[in-house]
C-alpha cells in the first residue's frame, strides 16, 4: 500500500462517529436526566434549551432516552459484527486457505444461509433463544451475520493462498496457522475493514427493525429501535420523539457509511 | 569444483491431478523421466521454452507437489526459493526489517539481539543500506525489492537455491547488478543454485552447466561452453539461434 492518505469521505466518517461516540460513552456514565424519571418536566413539550429533544407522554427527557438507547444499539451492533467478523472470517480463512472438502461443505451450508432473508432468519433464531433478552438478540444477529464475512474473507484468502510471500515463506517451515495469522490476515483488511463497516450499519438496523417489531431489546433495557416503536405511539403528539431518536439512527449508520465508502475508495486509489 | 552432491533428481516424472469431489479427476503428465545432479557450488541452469516444465520441476524439488515416479534426493537442509516477480515476494504489510527477521522467527533458535545482528549482516551481504530497514516493501524500486528477496532467501543460511527467473522482470542494468550478486554470494556463502531462465544469455553469463529442457524432458546438458559453442540437440540450436 501507499502511503495511506484520509480522503474526505473517511475524514468526514470519522469525525461523525468519533463525536457520536464520545456522546455514546458519555451516556453511558452521564446523562442530563435520569433515562427512566417520570415528570422531570412537561409532559409532551417540544424541544427547549431544558430538553434539548422534548419530552413524552410521561414527561421523560428524550435526549437522556436518546444516548442511553443508543449505547444500547451501539453496544448490539458492534457485538454483532465481533461475532461475524471473528467466526466468518475464521470459516473464510479455513475455507479460502485449505480448499476441498471442508471448503464444499462449508460453502454450500453458507449458501443455504444466505437463501434465507437475514430478519427471518434471526427471528427464527430469537424464537429458540427466547425473545426479550439484549444477549439473544445479539447471538441471534451474530450468527446470521457470519455468512457474509465468511464469502468475503474467503475470496481474499484464497486468492494470497499461493502468491509468493506466502510460497516463500511456507518453505521456510512457518506453521498454517502463523501463515493465516501473520501473513495472510493484515493483507485481507483491504476487504475486512469495509466489510465491518457495512456489517455494521446492517446490524444498527437490523437490531432497530426487531426491536421495533418487539422481538429485540425490551425494556428496562432501551435501544434505539425499542423507542422508536414507543414513538410511533405518541407520533402525533410528540413527533419530536421519532425524529430525534431517527435522526440519531440516520447519523450513526451515515458516519459509518462514509467510513466504509472512503475505505472503498481508499483501496481503489492504490490498486 | 568439488564433485559433492547438494541434489539427486532420478528418473523423475510426475504432474497434476486436478479435480475436486464433485468433479472427475484429470491427470497431466509435465514431467517425463529426468534425471540430473546439482554439484556442490556450482550455478546449474535450466533453459527452455515457456510451459516446458521448468516451474513444475522447481515445484517437484521443493516438495511442493509429489513426483509420480523416480527419486529426487536433497543432501542439504532445506533449500529455499527466489521468485520472479519481486513485487509479489515480499509482504506489503510489514517493513523490510520485520521480512528480513521473518525466516529467524520461524527458525525459532536465536534471541532478538541476535537475529537483528543477522538481518544487518545479510543486508550489507545484499549491499543495501540499513535505511531501507524501515520501509514498505512498495517504497523500494524493483532492484531492491529482489535484493531483500534474496536476502529473506539466504538468512536461514541455506546451502541450495532454486532461482526461477530472478532477474527477468528487471532492466538490464539491474539484470547485470543482480547476477554479480547472485555470483558473489555463491562464492561467500558457499552455495549452489539451480537457475530457472528462458534468458539464454542471462545463463551465458551466470551459470557453470546447463540443463536444456523441452516438453518436459531433458534433452540435452553440459557445460556452458559444451551447449553454448557445440550444441547436439537441433532443440538446443533452435534455442541458441533464437536468442541471437
Amino acid at each position: 500500500m501507499k502511503k495511506a492518505k484520509l480522503n474526505g469521505y473517511l475524514k468526514a466518517g470519522l469525525i461523525l462517529t468519533a463525536i457520536l461516540t464520545v456522546l455514546i460513552i458519555l451516556g453511558f456514565f452521564w446523562t442530563p436526566y435520569d433515562p427512566e424519571a417520570m415528570m422531570t418536566g412537561p409532559k409532551l413539550q417540544g424541544p427547549t434549551w431544558q430538553h434539548l429533544m422534548g419530552t413524552d407522554k410521561f414527561g421523560r427527557d428524550i435526549f437522556s432516552r436518546v444516548l442511553r438507547g443508543a449505547g444500547s444499539t451501539f453496544t448490539i451492533a458492534a457485538s454483532v459484527v465481533a461475532i461475524g467478523a471473528v467466526c466468518g472470517t475464521a470459516v473464510g480463512a479455513l475455507t479460502g486457505y485449505f480448499g476441498g472438502m471442508v471448503d464444499e461443505t462449508l460453502m454450500r451450508l453458507n449458501d443455504a444461509l444466505t437463501a434465507f432473508p437475514s430478519i427471518l432468519l434471526a427471528l427464527v433464531i430469537i424464537s429458540i433463544l427466547g425473545p426479550g433478552k439484549k444477549y439473544n438478540v445479539i447471538v441471534a444477529l451474530g450468527l446470521v451475520f457470519i455468512p457474509s464475512f465468511a464469502r468475503v474473507t474467503r475470496t481474499a484468502f484464497a486468492a494470497l493462498r499461493d502468491v509468493n510471500y506466502v510460497k516463500s515463506v511456507r518453505l521456510m517451515g512457518a506453521s498454517n496457522g502463523r501463515i493465516l495469522l501473520v501473513h495472510i490476515l493484515p493483507n485481507t483488511m483491504s476487504v475486512l475493514l469495509p466489510a465491518i463497516t457495512i456489517g455494521f450499519n446492517n446490524a444498527v438496523l437490523a437490531e432497530a427493525s426487531m426491536s421495533f417489531l418487539g422481538i429485540g431489546v425490551t425494556p428496562p433495557d432501551a435501544s434505539l429501535g425499542y423507542m422508536l416503536s414507543e414513538a410511533q405511539g405518541m407520533f402525533v403528539a410528540a413527533p419530536w420523539y421519532a425524529l430525534g431518536t431517527g435522526i440519531t439512527i440516520v447519523l450513526l449508520v451515515f458516519g459509518v457509511g462514509l467510513i466504509g465508502e472512503g475505505l472503498q475508495r481508499r483501496n481503489g486509489e492504490v490498486a | 569444483m568439488n564433485e559433492e552432491l547438494v541434489l539427486s533428481v532420478s528418473h523423475v516424472s510426475g504432474g497434476y491431478h486436478e479435480g475436486g469431489p464433485f468433479r472427475k479427476g484429470t491427470y497431466q503428465e509435465v514431467l517425463h523421466d529426468v534425471t540430473f545432479d546439482v554439484h556442490h557450488g556450482e550455478i546449474l541452469g535450466l533453459v527452455g521454452e515457456s510451459g516446458t516444465g521448468k516451474s513444475t520441476l522447481s515445484r517437484a524439488i521443493l516438495g511442493i507437489i509429489k513426483p509420480d515416479q523416480g527419486t529426487i534426493t536433497h543432501y542439504t537442509k532445506r533449500p529455499q526459493m527466489i521468485f520472479q516477480d519481486p513485487y509479489s515476494s515480499l509482504n506489503p504489510a510489514y517493513t523490510v526489517e520485520w521480512i528480513l527477521e521473518e525466516p529467524l522467527r520461524i527458525y525459532g533458535k536465536y534471541d532478538g539481539p541476535e537475529r537483528k545482528r543477522r538481518v544487518r549482516d545479510m543486508l550489507k551481504r545484499v549491499e543495501l543500506p540499513e535505511e531501507v530497514l524501515a520501509a514498505k516493501p512498495s517504497e523500494l524500486s524493483g532492484g531492491q525489492r529482489q535484493r531483500v528477496s534474496i536476502a529473506t532467501a539466504l538468512i536461514q543460511r541455506p546451502r541450495f537455491l532454486i532461482a526461477d527467473e530472478p532477474v527477468s522482470a528487471l532492466d538490464v542494468t539491474i539484470q547485470a547488478q543482480i547476477l554479480k550478486l547472485l555470483r558473489q554470494l555463491r562464492d561467500e556463502l558457499d552455495l549452489s543454485y539451480l537457475f530457472i531462465s528462458h534468458d539464454l544469455n542471462v545463463v551465458y553469463q551466470l551459470c557453470d552447466r546447463v540443463l536444456v529442457m523441452k516438453s518436459g524432458r531433458i534433452v540435452e546438458q553440459g557445460t556452458v561452453e559444451d551447449i553454448f559453442d557445440h550444441p547436439k540437440e537441433d532443440y538446443t540450436k533452435q534455442l541458441l539461434a533464437a536468442a541471437e
